[in-house]
């Protein structure tokens, strides 16, 4: 009898206590992107064991992110894309960018090594146009004179999946080249004129490593741990530059936030400025503008603001790039701007 | 009434409604998922039609679509998975069972068993770190070499491709046959095998005009079984098909099949087009794997008529 006593208890215990602290403690949950996955946990992880609040994250992709962000199933989306004014304005969402990523051309060459090889954007344009078909060309050979090029045919490597690394690269080859523009476009995938796909960037880096005379395009920190040959790259002032964290703080300094559209769709390629990386592209969050829940509403920007002021070293050793500070200060502008419980702005 | 009817009839109703109910959730499932397919394709069959079908645009910027290059991804590697497989594990079995001593027997078996238990995604990595390297150093060349005159074995090689799918794909479903044929093989009644020799036949005869008309259907139903597996193989063709939209008359050359597409694609399509045209992928690999279904059914039945011997 004492047994089953003490058993009860103990079950009562168990059921009762998780609620309990759960009753104390807020929850946000949140699905989308796969590319801010790794900071984002991180972020969570260290955030929870300040205040407690827990966080949710659904590695799910981006397009789930927005379906449940509609639906209103989670607190918040999160998307490599962004989202169109009129698609944001007409679910009632606010967007802002968290994170950015640099990308890097990486390439398979016998004797060349990272920082080796120089290229412009119009030779990279017509590389993955396919109307550079050999590494031996005349445009890249003149553009480095005392590189050995072998006479090999040029595998072009991109992404197969959907993501948020190639919307940023085709952003990037459609400002620089207006073929590319009118012949492909922009997107999360695309059709691609040519080349083979590897799923991830782990696909890409490993197809780039496998085929003899490859080219293809990752996100920084893969190139960084694979020790790929990265190449150089011609930005708008015409300096050739080696891709760095500073590089790419530097491309998100110079681009004009204040002029861009509600929602901050802005794309961080071929900015100005004798330091810019040529391509990167930031991530962004998706919210309800009118919030229900006050308490939820207020620990969630908290947490936004928290990530943007501390998080900055950790994102940093993740090869992420911390959104630079002056962004941040027009991103929460526009929080209080336009997101609101019962129609009055959120105090964080 | 009630009290004299045996307790072990009443249970056996029950029994029987039970498994009943059991058998019940397949067909209400495949119903289901065929339904759910169709409603959520609809907008892409509504606005592509049939040229869904036949065209090769894959362009999620322009919001056009079709799925040829898709289906015919999937059609050419299981292709090559089959031609390669079956007669790789008809001979298998056939060692294993009438001329190898028991004991590699054992062992071989137990090891192609095994082969069955690797996950896909095993068979992926090794295919592309491993198996496509060593084709685009030794095996294409070779072929290029020798067959090159045909379109077949034509362009760079890049070790990734149709055909490094299609052997990668025959290798994993190699030993599904194999297993079964092996059993079947080994349901051949000793007896008759023997009256066979004892008539003067060879080995080769009694294989030929015995042991396989014996078991031609367990044979064809692990055809089947492996035809299946290989037309739905998503992980591994994923890793080295090359994941590219197009129809090259080359095996060499980087293509799609429905799987991988599907395996690639679903997570970040955003638009409601996009996600519509996805599902109608998915419902054209649904088709077609029922077609395939009672097409095997069909000859099952056909050459059961005209070949079999037993069983």
């Amino acid at each position: 009898m004492k047994k089953v006593t003490w058993l009860a208890v103990v079950l009562a215990g168990l059921l009762v206590l998780p609620g309990l602290v759960q009753a104390e403690n807020l929850t946000i949950n949140a699905a989308g992107a796969t590319f801010p996955y790794p900071i984002y946990s991180q972020w969570a992880h260290k955030y929870n064991s300040l205040t407690g609040l827990k966080l949710n994250y659904q590695s799910i992709g981006s397009g789930g992110g927005i379906a449940q962000i509609k639906a209103k199933t989670v607190d918040y989306g999160a998307s490599d894309a962004p989202q169109t004014e009129a698609m944001l304005k007409e679910n009632g969402l606010v967007q802002f960018p968290m994170v950015m990523g640099g990308v890097v051309m990486v390439v398979n060459l016998p004797g060349i090594g990272p920082g080796q090889l120089k290229l412009t954007n119009p030779i990279l344009a017509d590389i993955y146009l396919g109307k550079i078909k050999k590494w031996d060309d005349a445009a890249i050979k003149k553009l480095n004179p005392g590189v050995k090029l072998p006479s090999q045919a040029i595998t072009v490597v991109h992404r197969s999946d959907g993501s948020g690394t190639t919307f940023i690269f085709s952003s990037y080859l459609s400002t620089v080249s207006p073929e590319w523009k009118q012949k492909v476009g922009a997107n999360t995938s695309v059709q691609w004129p040519g080349g083979i796909g590897g799923k991830g960037n782990e696909g890409v880096a490993g197809q780039v490593k496998n085929i003899s005379g490859s080219i293809g395009y990752v996100e920084y920190a893969y190139a960084l741990q694979n020790k790929m040959a990265v190449t150089k790259l011609q930005n708008k002032a015409g300096k050739f530059l080696d891709p760095s964290i500073e590089a790419f703080q530097a491309a998100a300094a110079n681009a004009d936030w204040s002029k861009a559209p509600y929602g901050f769709y802005l794309m961080i390629v071929d900015q100005p400025g004798a330091k810019s990386w040529p391509i990167a592209g930031a991530t962004f969050i998706l919210l309800h503008k009118d919030q229900t829940d006050a308490a939820k509403a207020t620990a969630m920007l908290k947490w936004f603001d928290w990530c943007y002021k501390h998080g900055g070293a950790m994102a940093e050793k993740l090869d992420y790039v911390p959104m630079p500070a002056s962004v941040v200060k027009l991103v929460e502008a526009s929080w209080a701007k336009y997101i609101k419980v019962n129609g009055k702005p959120v105090k964080f | 009434m009630a009290k004299s009817t045996p307790a072990t009839s009443k249970g056996d109703t029950y029994f029987t409604r039970l498994t009943a109910i059991c058998s019940m959730i397949t067909p209400i499932l495949m119903a289901g998922i065929f339904l759910e397919l169709a409603i959520h394709s609809w907008p892409a069959i509504k606005k592509f039609g049939f040229s869904f079908l036949y065209t090769q645009i894959w362009n999620p910027v322009t919001e056009q679509y079709g799925g040829a290059s898709s289906i015919y991804g999937t059609l050419v590697s299981t292709v090559i998975a089959m031609v390669i497989a079956v007669p790789l594990s008809i001979a298998i079995a056939l060692f294993l069972v009438e001329l190898a001593r028991p004991g590699v027997s054992k062992v071989v078996g137990t090891m192609i068993e095994l082969l069955a238990a690797i996950p896909s995604i095993i068979y992926g990595m090794w295919g592309m770190f491993v198996f496509a390297p060593f084709m685009a150093k030794y095996v294409q060349p070779a072929l290029h070499g020798v067959l090159g005159f045909l379109p077949l074995f034509q362009g760079p090689p890049m070790g990734l491709g149709m055909l490094t799918a299609g052997i990668i794909l025959a290798f994993m479903i190699l030993p599904f046959i194999c297993a079964i044929t092996r059993d079947v093989f080994q349901l051949v009644p000793n007896v008759v095998k023997e009256s066979a020799h004892g008539m003067g036949a060879t080995t080769w005869e009694v294989t030929y005009k015995v042991t396989i008309p014996y078991g031609l259907v367990g044979i064809i139903g692990a055809l089947f079984l492996g035809l299946g597996r290989a037309l739905g193989e998503t992980m591994a063709v994923t890793f080295v098909i090359g994941n590219a939209h197009n129809i090259s008359a080359s095996l060499f050359a980087p293509g799609n099949s429905i799987a991988s597409t599907l395996a690639n694609e679903f997570t970040e399509a955003t638009t409601s087009m996009y996600i519509s045209s996805l599902i109608e992928l998915g419902l054209v690999l649904f088709i077609i794997t029922y077609l395939v279904q009672v097409l095997a059914q069909f000859l099952l039945r056909r050459m059961y008529k005209s070949w079999s011997v037993g069983l």
